[in-house]
């Protein structure tokens, strides 16, 4: 009880910041509950975990940040959601997020814009802004969020948390509402790189009820090496354009100086389709959006605005009112790659493209480097409202992370300094299901790197 | 001027299984509506699919029957489209990569004889939930036990000529279902469905003209109906000086018309897009086998082996091998004594009969058939008194002797109680037996009939008919 009492006061101490939905009086008496119920032998026992909002779970509302899901219950809980139950851990609300994911600032949410930890005027980074705040804030030791094109990296860098976006498949995907499904992952957030392996342990492995999820065994957990000796870490030109920020290349390069001083090989390498990553992007994800949020037209749950006796009235209303501006303009990008006569121009050519992309991972890898560093952004984090009448440059602030999704790759971002105070991330991408390996390099390098110092 | 009509049906057909498609919610038809639903197939939020395998197997089967190429990849679709009873806003089905392609299904036509339809494709997808326009006032409610129900869908080519070959082609294709066993093929619950493609041209063309599409044919009877009537529509249209515009008809078996479909009921552009929750689908060399494993002697090759093996007549195999149940009961009766000829008259008649009166259950257990065949064979039973012993039999079971004798049926065979008969009946008509004594010999089934009603039917005819000869010559 005092346990569950302590968690809820910390998440009320930073009540502030907007990144937790679920209303406080709800989720005392929630905490309480499950604090009673959970399981003493669970590796996660007692440990409260967040959950974005487009997570289902039985307690508390699913609205995926959206007005159309005001006050959704969802009548089962999400995989990830039930093995951390099984684990013993408690599931202490739901967090803020931009609308049904669509956003790098959180500012899309229909529920308010959420803050970002340590200076209220920025913004945490998106879509997943309320889990990186709450666990950069001190209140949680880790939550879920999701990723569909870096949406657990970008926002961990901004709040100077580590953020964990596993292999495609190495998560089941039931019960994530779901963007774009054949890039959607559920990634973790965690003070340290252990807090967040420990929970991406527990909820990755084989699911029946997830086609895509690979039939493997939960990831083990790697100990902490005592050197990087034998790590051959590739350093992707493309991911350090002259246009970087001169901080954020500061602080990759003394990363990189103190990966090579604990004996890892350190090799310049080239990804030559990066460049095409966003565009491809932003056709595949919104077209599958298109399709996957198809779903929501008021007919079996969620509000329906201005009921009509017509159908297509309802559906109008409904879908015109109930999704915000950026989630519809995905929708109508979706709508239109995949029409009959545009689908070859747009569709059929970002998916050859996400081929050559991830073939452009591949031949890294087969040339014996072990895993890549990159920034997570190429910038700290932005000002609110600085981007949001511009679509383009919020897009482009997942320059570095949309890669790893369309490839299928793990990928993560750790802490490695600090820019007038505000953090900076490092990214490592790793080889599909050797998050072991990549999370072996977080750990060496989160040992020695000053994460608080400027850069 | 002739017309020629170019017909190609699409069928929709569900799979025998007792799970859906993508959950494990039941088939079962007839519950109360939203109660066989599952976060799945009523598509809430986060919800995935996983196929079934159960249902992949049968659909496989379905193509190998049809000797179709079944594709060892094949990639699931989603087909998007808005509609009440379409919980995702999307249908799962297969788009340009189905299972399986290119078959032929051979039909025998009234007008063409033998005709190889072609399979132009065969794939997997869900079925929708079910809209119900009827039950509440100014309201649809929708039923979702239907949704994600497992379904393969048919495409023929357009190879049919007419209404009457597109019924005898769906009845071919019915029977070829049935019996390979993936489905009750009942189209009153839905689980054969339907749509025909129909254009007209001059005979003699070889080019297709713009067709459209008749649906809502919801009964066997009413194919040859809707058709014949979107065909005289096109016909009536074209000679009028009109073209045909490429629409979507619906069938209206009260009126026996069709009309248009509205616009607004027709969704143009599917948006169709690999679904990005299943993987493609693999099938091994060894699914694929085992599958093709499962498959029964097919109606075709039955056919022509009753043909073969018992030295039937075309006809009379093509009705004997019509159901997988009343080829098996045949060959029962046949393995049970019967001389294969006489048993496949009895099936063909007096057990089919009896079938179609008694919910197609085939009573006469094939041993006691046999019996009853051999007993009319033997002489014991003439063919009315074997009738009447299968009726009791249907009725009531038992061992046929016994039953012919408990209803005093058994032939006499006995000359001298015959002899006795026809004394009798010759007394009784001194005219007849005049005449047939002056020459007028035509007389004699007049006598045999006399002669049979007197036994009671009991006289074995042909002893009868000597006895008769042997005294009236006298």
């Amino acid at each position: 009880m005092s346990d569950a009492k302590a968690v809820a006061d910390r998440l009320a101490k930073v009540k502030r910041l907007n990144a937790l939905l679920t209303p406080l009086k709800d989720l005392r008496k929630s905490l309480a509950a499950q604090s009673a119920a959970a399981r003493p032998t669970g590796v996660l026992y007692g440990m409260p975990v967040v959950a974005k909002d487009n997570i289902c779970t039985l307690e508390f509302t699913t609205s995926c940040g959206s007005r159309i899901l005001e006050g959704y219950r969802s009548p089962y809980d999400a995989t990830a959601i039930a093995k951390l139950k099984a684990a013993g851990a408690v599931i202490a609300g739901k967090t803020n997020c931009d609308e049904f994911a669509m956003g790098s600032s959180t500012e899309h949410s229909a529920y308010g814009r959420v803050l970002h930890p340590l200076d209220k005027t920025r913004v945490p980074g998106g879509s997943s802004g309320g889990s990186a705040a709450l666990v950069g804030a001190g209140a949680v030791p880790a939550a879920l969020g999701s990723e569909t094109g870096g949406s657990v990296r970008q926002p961990a860098s901004f709040c100077g948390v580590v953020g964990i976006k596993p292999t495609y498949g190495r998560v089941s995907r039931y019960g994530l509402v779901a963007f774009g499904s054949s890039l959607d992952q559920i990634g973790v957030f965690g003070r340290s790189v252990h807090d967040a392996a420990r929970v991406l342990s527990v909820i990755s492995g084989r699911d029946p009820r997830d086609a895509t999820c690979e039939d493997r065994d939960p990831l083990r957990l790697p100990t902490v090496p005592e050197s990087l000796q034998g790590f051959v870490v590739g350093l992707p030109r493309e991911y350090f354009p002259p246009e970087l920020d001169p901080a954020v290349r500061r602080a990759c390069e003394r990363a990189i100086r103190l990966m090579k001083e604990q004996g890892a090989a350190v090799r310049e390498v080239s990804l030559p389709h990066t460049a095409y990553a966003v565009p491809t992007y932003y056709v595949i994800a919104p077209a599958e959006a298109s399709s996957n949020l198809a779903r929501f037209d008021g007919v079996r749950y969620g509000p329906r605005f201005n009921g009509s006796a017509d159908v297509r009235a309802l559906y109008r209303s409904t879908r015109g009112q109930g999704f915000g501006p950026e989630v519809r303009r995905r929708i109508l990008v979706g709508t239109y790659v995949l029409s009959s006569g545009y689908y070859d121009a747009y569709y059929r050519r970002a998916q050859q493209m996400r081929a050559l992309i991830a073939q452009d991972f591949r031949n890294v890898f087969d040339r014996g480097v072990d895993l890549l560093f990159t920034p997570t952004t190429p910038t700290p984090a932005f000002k609110a409202g600085e981007k949001l009448g511009d679509p383009i440059a919020m897009y482009l602030s997942d320059i570095f992370t949309v890669t790893a999704n369309l490839a299928g790759l793990p990928a993560m971002s750790i802490p490695i300094g600090r820019v007038k105070g505000l953090p900076i991330g490092g990214q490592f991408i790793g080889q599909a299901f050797l998050e072991d390996e990549m999370l072996e390099a977080a750990y060496a390098l989160e040992r020695v790197v000053p994460a608080e110092d400027e850069a | 001027m002739t017309w020629e009509t170019v017909i190609g049906l699409e069928t929709h057909v569900q799979l025998r299984t007792r799970s859906k498609m993508f959950c494990g919610c039941s088939t079962a038809f007839g519950a109360p509506p939203n109660t066989q639903v599952c976060p799945v197939c009523l598509g809430l939020p986060g919800a995935l699919p996983v196929p079934n395998g159960a249902a992949i197997g049968l659909a496989v089967r379905a193509a190998l029957a049809l000797g179709c190429t079944v594709h060892p990849r094949s990639i699931f679709a989603r087909k998007n489209y808005f509609y009440p009873d379409l919980p995702k806003g999307y249908q799962i089905s297969q788009f340009d990569q189905p299972l399986a392609t290119n078959g032929t299904l051979s039909f025998l036509s009234a007008e063409r004889g033998v005709v190889n339809a072609t399979i132009v494709r065969l794939h997997i997808e869900e079925d929708a939930g079910k809209s119900i326009h009827d039950r509440f006032a100014k309201a649809t409610a929708v039923d979702l036990n239907r949704s994600g129900v497992p379904l393969i869908e048919i495409v023929g080519g357009p190879d049919l000529r007419s209404p009457a070959e597109a019924r005898a082609y769906l009845q071919t294709l019915k029977q070829l279902l049935e019996y390979i066993g993936i489905s009750d093929c009942d189209m009153e619950k839905g689980s054969l469905r339907v749509d025909a493609n129909v254009s007209i041209r001059r005979a003699g063309e070889t080019a297709l003209n713009t067709r459209t599409e008749v649906k809502n044919i919801n009964a066997f009877s009413f194919v040859e109906k809707a058709l014949s009537v979107e065909h005289d529509r096109q016909i009536a249209l074209v000679e009028s000086g009109g073209t045909v515009t490429q629409q979507t008809m619906l069938y209206d078996a009260k009126e026996n018309t069709v009309r248009p479909q509205r616009s607004k009921e027709e969704s143009h552009d599917y948006r169709y897009f690999p679904e990005p929750d299943l993987p493609p689908l693999i099938l091994t060399p060894e699914f694929v086998a085992e599958q093709q494993s499962e498959l029964p002697e097919l109606p075709a090759a039955k056919r022509d082996r009753f043909m073969a093996s018992y030295a039937l007549s075309r006809e009379h195999a093509t009705v004997v091998t019509s159901s997988r149940a009343v080829a098996e009961y045949y060959e029962s009766v046949v393995r049970a004594g019967a001389e294969a000829q006489a048993a496949a008259n009895w099936v063909m008649t007096e057990a089919l009969a009896d079938a179609k009166d008694h919910q197609e259950q085939l009573r006469v257990t094939p041993d006691a058939l046999a019996k009853i065949v051999a007993l009319v064979k033997g002489g014991t039973l003439s063919n009315q008194a074997a009738k009447k012993v299968f009726t009791e039999v249907a009725a009531k079971g038992g061992d046929p002797r016994t039953i012919a004798e408990s209803l005093g049926l058994i032939q006499v065979a006995d000359a001298n109680v015959i002899e006795g008969w026809v004394t009798d009946v010759m007394a009784d008509h001194p005219s007849e037996v005049e005449r047939y004594k002056k020459g007028e010999t035509k007389l004699m089934p007049f006598f045999v009939g006399q002669l049979m009603r007197k036994s009671k039917g009991k006289a074995d005819p042909k002893l009868a008919q000597r006895v008769l000869e042997a005294k009236l010559s006298v």
